[in-house]
């Protein structure tokens, strides 16, 4: 039973660290615009086709990665550019809705150009082998997943906590205008969250299609979705809470589907949902927040 | 409050003369039926069932004003309260001999009856403004994007619970040959009830303390207006619309699943509500209609080019165009001055 229950919790790591990927490019971007950026999630698809073109191209893997992260900064800067920019100072919910068109008209583009048709999706053979350690059965893809997310947030935390453009960051986050008047190239650091917290979601994309096998047009509007449930769990703007609400969720999926009987299996999103619910209303600015936004 | 609004409000109510509204709109009601049924007769199936889509399109964008437009409710849930609207008047109406086999959980005094349209569809109104009430007093205490967001849970735990409780649903492969009870003049009559009631609020005291709550909620307070239920009834009114719209929507295409009601039809609502100004209803009916007819017309191009969702991406493109452009949509949240003129029966001064 516990090698069991050990086994849940390395997959529900795994699964928390493609939610926590997401949910923090999507805090970094609220926090800074105070807008919630619902293409946020088609980012996910946009690394997950990427990292599939660059592999039929042979390129090798940890080209790939490298490619992938910087494929999605580009798109990232390019949704600043084109969308975020002209609607800075609009109602959120304005801004909700604009991004709401991006997500959808970046999904249809990618229907029209790549079919919704299901594709297969393989990491290479040593990749997909599972390792076994004291009855612990584990798939080395699972592994790999929370080492290089660890990894990717270490980086992360160091840019944002011990560089000049993180200080910056954080400034804007907490007061543009005063930011502004400190000489910070308010714009230009936007863009830099933007383009960072794309390249994680895009990675999280390469992560997913090695970790479900398959991947589709419309693959990012539920991680999108989830990543959102995260940041909320953790504190919406706040980059740490949104790594631990996706650690959190990811576990707390895993372990619904887990440890409940079969016939629950396929509640598992309504759960989710049911759970952004609650805590909504339990405990709107989330378990780790610092600032009293109103949100309720 | 806008200026243009706030003279709109004092220009109609206190000397409007009900008498020769109702006239006016009775005529174009006539002048639309007698239109319909020319229609009706002269064009094609796939034509006339085409217009009673437009029409029940244009109800739901119309009563997603009463929610998000006039009350300020950024609400994403009309297809889950669709969702449920269907499937309620969809197990009432289905033929009660192949209940037994397809729907085994349902109980024996369910699994016996079969119902008309009529009773079907007020039962499943009243089950969406049933399950708004129990939601919206907790939803609603949410603003902004969280309320759209959390509405938007909404769709993804009902369309969750319509695809996993077998027994009852029938599961992911829905529910279908439901009787075709719904044709275009049950979606018109539709369509005219939920203009005629939105139009009422809005010209009320009640569609003005609604107003009073979007702009400014704290001051609408002090005035007097109780808030959290003014939001809860904008809320119930829109499901109850909703559902009997899904209800309708079902028992015109026959089937019912739980994909039918998507997040993307949450959108297309919204975008006719955007595009035609939060908070008009001739802008949400003008929007509806254009936007249907323009994704409609576009959809064999789509498939004779084998480029699916090109409509989507253009009809995202306009929407974002409008929000560069023009963010307050067409009429901003007034009404056009020829058709208030015509409907309440006041000059402007």
């Amino acid at each position: 039973m516990s090698q069991y229950l050990f086994q849940q919790l390395i997959n529900g790591l795994a699964l928390g660290s493609l939610y926590a990927l997401v949910a923090i490019g999507f805090s970094m971007i609220y926090g800074i615009v105070r807008l919630i950026n619902f293409a946020h999630g088609d980012l996910v698809m946009i690394g997950a086709f990427s990292t599939l073109a660059l592999v039929s191209a042979g390129v090798p893997w940890p080209v790939i990665l490298i490619f992938v992260l910087a494929i999605g900064a580009l798109a990232g800067m390019a949704i600043e550019t084109i969308i975020f920019r002209p609607m800075r100072g609009a109602s959120p919910v304005t801004g909700f809705i604009a991004t709401l068109a991006v997500s959808i008209a970046i999904q249809n583009s990618a229907l029209m150009i790549l079919s919704g048709q299901p594709r297969n999706f393989l990491f290479p053979a040593f990749m997909r082998q599972r390792i076994e350690v004291s009855g612990v059965n584990a798939s080395l893809t699972d592994l790999v997943i929370i080492v290089l997310t660890l990894l990717l947030i270490g980086g992360l935390f160091l840019v944002v906590y011990r560089t000049k453009l993180g200080t910056a960051m954080r400034a804007t986050a907490e007061n543009l205008m005063a930011a502004r008047l400190m000489g910070v190239a308010v714009n230009r650091t936007i863009l830099a969250a933007f383009a960072i917290g794309s390249a994680l979601a895009a990675v999280s994309g390469l992560f997913w299609g090695g970790k479900f096998g398959q991947i589709d047009p419309l693959l990012g509007f539920v991680p999108g979705l989830k990543a959102f449930v995260a940041c909320v769990i953790g504190g919406v703007g706040s980059i740490g809470g949104a790594m631990l609400g996706g650690y959190i969720l990811g576990l707390a999926e895993v372990l619904f589907v887990g440890l409940l009987p079969q016939e629950f299996s396929g509640y598992r999103d309504t759960f989710v949902f049911l759970l952004l619910i609650v805590i909504l209303l339990v405990k709107p600015s989330g378990l780790f927040a610092r600032n009293t936004e109103e949100r309720a | 409050m806008k200026a243009r609004e706030l003279n709109e409000a004092r220009a109609i109510t206190p000397h409007a003369t009900p008498m020769k509204g109702f006239v006016a709109a009775a005529a174009v009601v006539v002048i639309a039926c007698l239109a319909i049924f020319v229609a009706s007769k002269g064009l094609s199936n796939y034509t006339v069932t085409l217009l009673a889509l437009l029409f029940i399109n244009a109800a739901l964008a119309v009563s997603l004003t009463l929610t998000n437009g006039l009350t300020g409710l950024f609400s994403l849930g009309h297809p889950a309260f669709m969702t449920i609207g269907a499937y309620v008047a969809a197990i009432l109406t289905f033929s009660a001999r192949r209940k037994g086999s397809m729907l085994p959980d349902l109980p024996d005094w369910l699994a016996s009856t079969e119902w008309s349209m009529l009773p079907a569809l007020l039962v499943a109104g009243l089950a969406g403004g049933l399950v708004a009430l129990a939601i919206g007093g907790a939803v609603l205490r949410l603003k902004g994007h969280y309320l759209a967001v959390a509405t938007l849970g909404l769709i993804i735990v009902v369309q969750g619970l319509a695809t996993n409780w077998d027994g009852i649903t029938r599961g992911g492969s829905g529910i279908s040959g439901l009787p075709r009870y719904v044709d275009i003049w049950w979606a018109f009559g539709f369509l005219v009830l939920v203009v005629a009631v939105t139009w009422r609020i809005k010209f009320s005291s009640l569609g003005r303390a609604m107003m009073a709550v979007r702009e400014n909620e704290l001051a609408a307070k002090c005035s007097g207006i109780n808030a959290a239920r003014l939001k809860i009834l904008a809320f119930v009114i829109g499901a109850i619309m909703a559902a009997m719209a899904g209800a309708l929507l079902a028992h015109l295409i026959s089937v019912v699943t739980p994909k039918t009601y998507s997040v993307l039809l949450a959108f297309n609502i919204v975008v006719m509500v955007v595009i035609g100004g939060s908070g008009s209803i001739m802008g949400a009916l003008l929007a509806a209609t254009v936007i249907t007819i323009v994704s409609e017309s576009l959809r064999p191009v789509e498939e004779s080019v084998g480029l699916y969702g090109l409509s989507q991406v253009i009809v995202a493109l306009c929407l974002i165009l409008v929000l560069y452009l023009k963010p307050s949509g067409l009429f901003g949240s007034g009404e056009p001055v020829v058709i208030r003129k015509l409907f309440s029966g006041r000059q402007e001064p």
